[in-house]
C-alpha cells in the first residue's frame, strides 16, 4: 500500500502525522503542491500519484488544496477529505446551507450583496451581528457589530477596500456564549473527543490564543456533531459549536484539522486517529462521497445478461 | 564539490548561522532565534532555508 501527502508548509499536525505514519511502516509519498502541476487532459493523469492508494489533503490554502483534489479525485484516487466536502467545508454558504437541509442547529445567517441591504439584513438578525468572510479561517477578519455606525462604517471599508468577494456579505447571528466555544473532531460517524477553547475574547479560536481543555463528549454533542458531518459529506473533521440558550449550534465545520493543541488535554492521539481513517479509505473500507455515489449508482443498474 | 553534509545555514534575512536539528523537516518553518523572520526549510541536505511566504487569505482549516 502507498499513501499520498499533499502538503504545501509543514506544521506540527504534519510532523505527528509523517511520524505516525513511519511508526507503521507505511510506504509514504509526500506532495508538495507548489510543486506538482496537474494536467486537465484526459490523458493527463500523473502515475506517481495514481498509484498511490488514498491521498491525505494537508494543505495550508483552501483555496489550491480544493482544486488540486478536485483533479486528483477525478483520476480515481481518494483522497481525505474528498473534493466534496471541501467545497462545502470552505465555504461558510454552502456548509450553512449543507446544514440547514440536514435539519441541524446552526446560528441564524445572512447573505447579501451590497452594503444597504446588508445593514436591513444585520438590523433583522439585530445587533450584535457577525459580519465574516464567506471563505477565511483562523478568525481572521470578523467583526462584531454591535451598532448601525459600526455597521454603517465597517460596510463601506469592506465594499470600498475589500477584494471582491467582500461585496458579498456574510453575517450571522451574534449567540452569547459563555467565554469558551467547543470543538467535536469526527471520523466516519464515529466522535473522536471534543475539546472547549477559552477566551476572554469573543473571538475563542486557538490561532487567536484561545485555551484548551477537554470537554465531555455528551449524547447532545454526539448527536449533533455527527449530524454535522454527515451533512458535509463524511470524513474526518472538526465540527465547531457554540452554546447557546437554544442547546448547542454548529458554527462551521474543518476539513483540514488543526489538532496540535488538542491531543494533550483529550489523551486522544489525534494523528493516530487521523492514519487509522486514512488507512481505511485507502483499503476501501470507508468510502469517500464520490465511491458512495459510485456505489449507489452501481446498485441502481440493471444487472447484465441474456436478454 | 558542494558539501552535502551542511548542518548550518544563514538566515536569508539577517545572515544569522541557523543549525539544523534533529528531526527538521523539509518544508518546515523554524523561527530565527536573532531576528524573528518565519523561515521555510526548502531543503535538508544541503540544510537551506528561505523566508516563509506570508499569510495569504484562504490559509487556515
Amino acid at each position: 500500500m502507498q499513501i499520498g501527502v499533499l502538503h504545501a508548509r509543514i506544521r506540527l499536525e504534519e510532523k505527528m502525522i509523517f511520524t505516525e505514519l513511519e511508526k507503521r511502516g507505511v510506504d509514504v509519498k509526500r506532495f508538495h503542491i507548489e510543486a506538482v502541476p496537474l494536467s486537465l487532459d484526459a490523458d493527463g493523469a500523473r502515475e506517481d500519484i495514481t498509484q498511490v492508494d488514498a491521498m491525505l489533503e494537508r494543505c495550508i490554502s483552501h483555496s489550491r488544496a480544493l482544486a488540486a483534489i478536485r483533479v486528483i479525485e477525478n483520476w480515481g484516487v481518494p483522497c481525505v477529505n474528498s473534493w466534496q466536502v471541501a467545497e462545502v467545508c470552505g465555504d461558510k454558504m454552502a456548509t450553512n446551507l449543507a446544514l440547514s437541509n440536514a435539519g441541524v442547529a446552526q446560528p441564524r445567517a445572512r447573505v447579501a450583496f451590497t452594503p444597504e441591504s446588508a445593514l436591513e439584513a444585520i438590523e433583522e438578525l439585530g445587533y450584535p451581528a457577525i459580519l465574516k468572510p464567506a471563505v477565511g479561517s483562523w478568525g481572521r477578519l470578523l467583526a462584531r457589530v454591535n451598532d448601525r455606525e459600526a455597521a454603517e462604517a465597517i460596510l463601506e471599508h469592506k465594499a470600498t477596500l475589500g477584494t471582491y468577494h467582500h461585496s458579498i456579505f456574510y453575517i450571522q447571528e451574534h449567540i452569547e456564549k459563555p467565554g469558551r466555544d467547543l470543538r467535536a473532531f469526527v471520523a466516519g460517524g464515529e466522535v473522536l473527543c471534543a475539546i472547549a477553547r477559552h477566551s476572554e475574547h469573543w473571538i475563542t479560536n486557538t490561532a487567536q490564543g484561545g485555551q484548551v481543555t477537554n470537554y465531555p463528549v455528551t449524547d447532545e454533542l454526539r448527536e449533533i456533531a455527527v449530524n454535522a458531518a454527515q451533512a458535509v459529506g463524511g470524513g474526518i473533521l472538526a465540527v465547531d459549536l457554540l452554546e447557546s440558550s437554544r442547546g448547542l449550534l454548529v458554527c462551521e465545520v474543518n476539513y483540514t484539522m488543526e489538532f496540535k493543541n488538542s491531543v494533550e488535554p483529550t489523551g486522544v492521539d489525534l494523528p493516530a486517529k487521523v492514519v487509522d481513517f486514512l488507512l481505511e479509505v485507502a483499503e476501501g473500507r470507508e468510502l469517500v462521497p464520490a465511491q458512495r455515489a459510485a456505489a449507489v449508482d452501481a446498485a441502481q443498474q440493471p444487472t447484465g445478461g441474456a436478454s | 564539490m558542494s558539501n552535502t553534509t551542511e548542518t548550518t545555514t544563514a538566515c536569508p534575512e539577517c545572515d544569522a548561522q541557523i543549525k539544523r536539528e534533529e528531526g527538521v523537516m523539509a518544508n518546515e518553518i523554524l523561527p530565527c532565534e536573532e531576528c524573528g523572520a518565519e523561515l521555510e526549510v526548502t531543503s535538508l541536505e544541503p540544510f537551506s532555508l528561505a523566508l516563509a511566504p506570508e499569510v495569504e487569505e484562504d490559509w487556515g482549516e
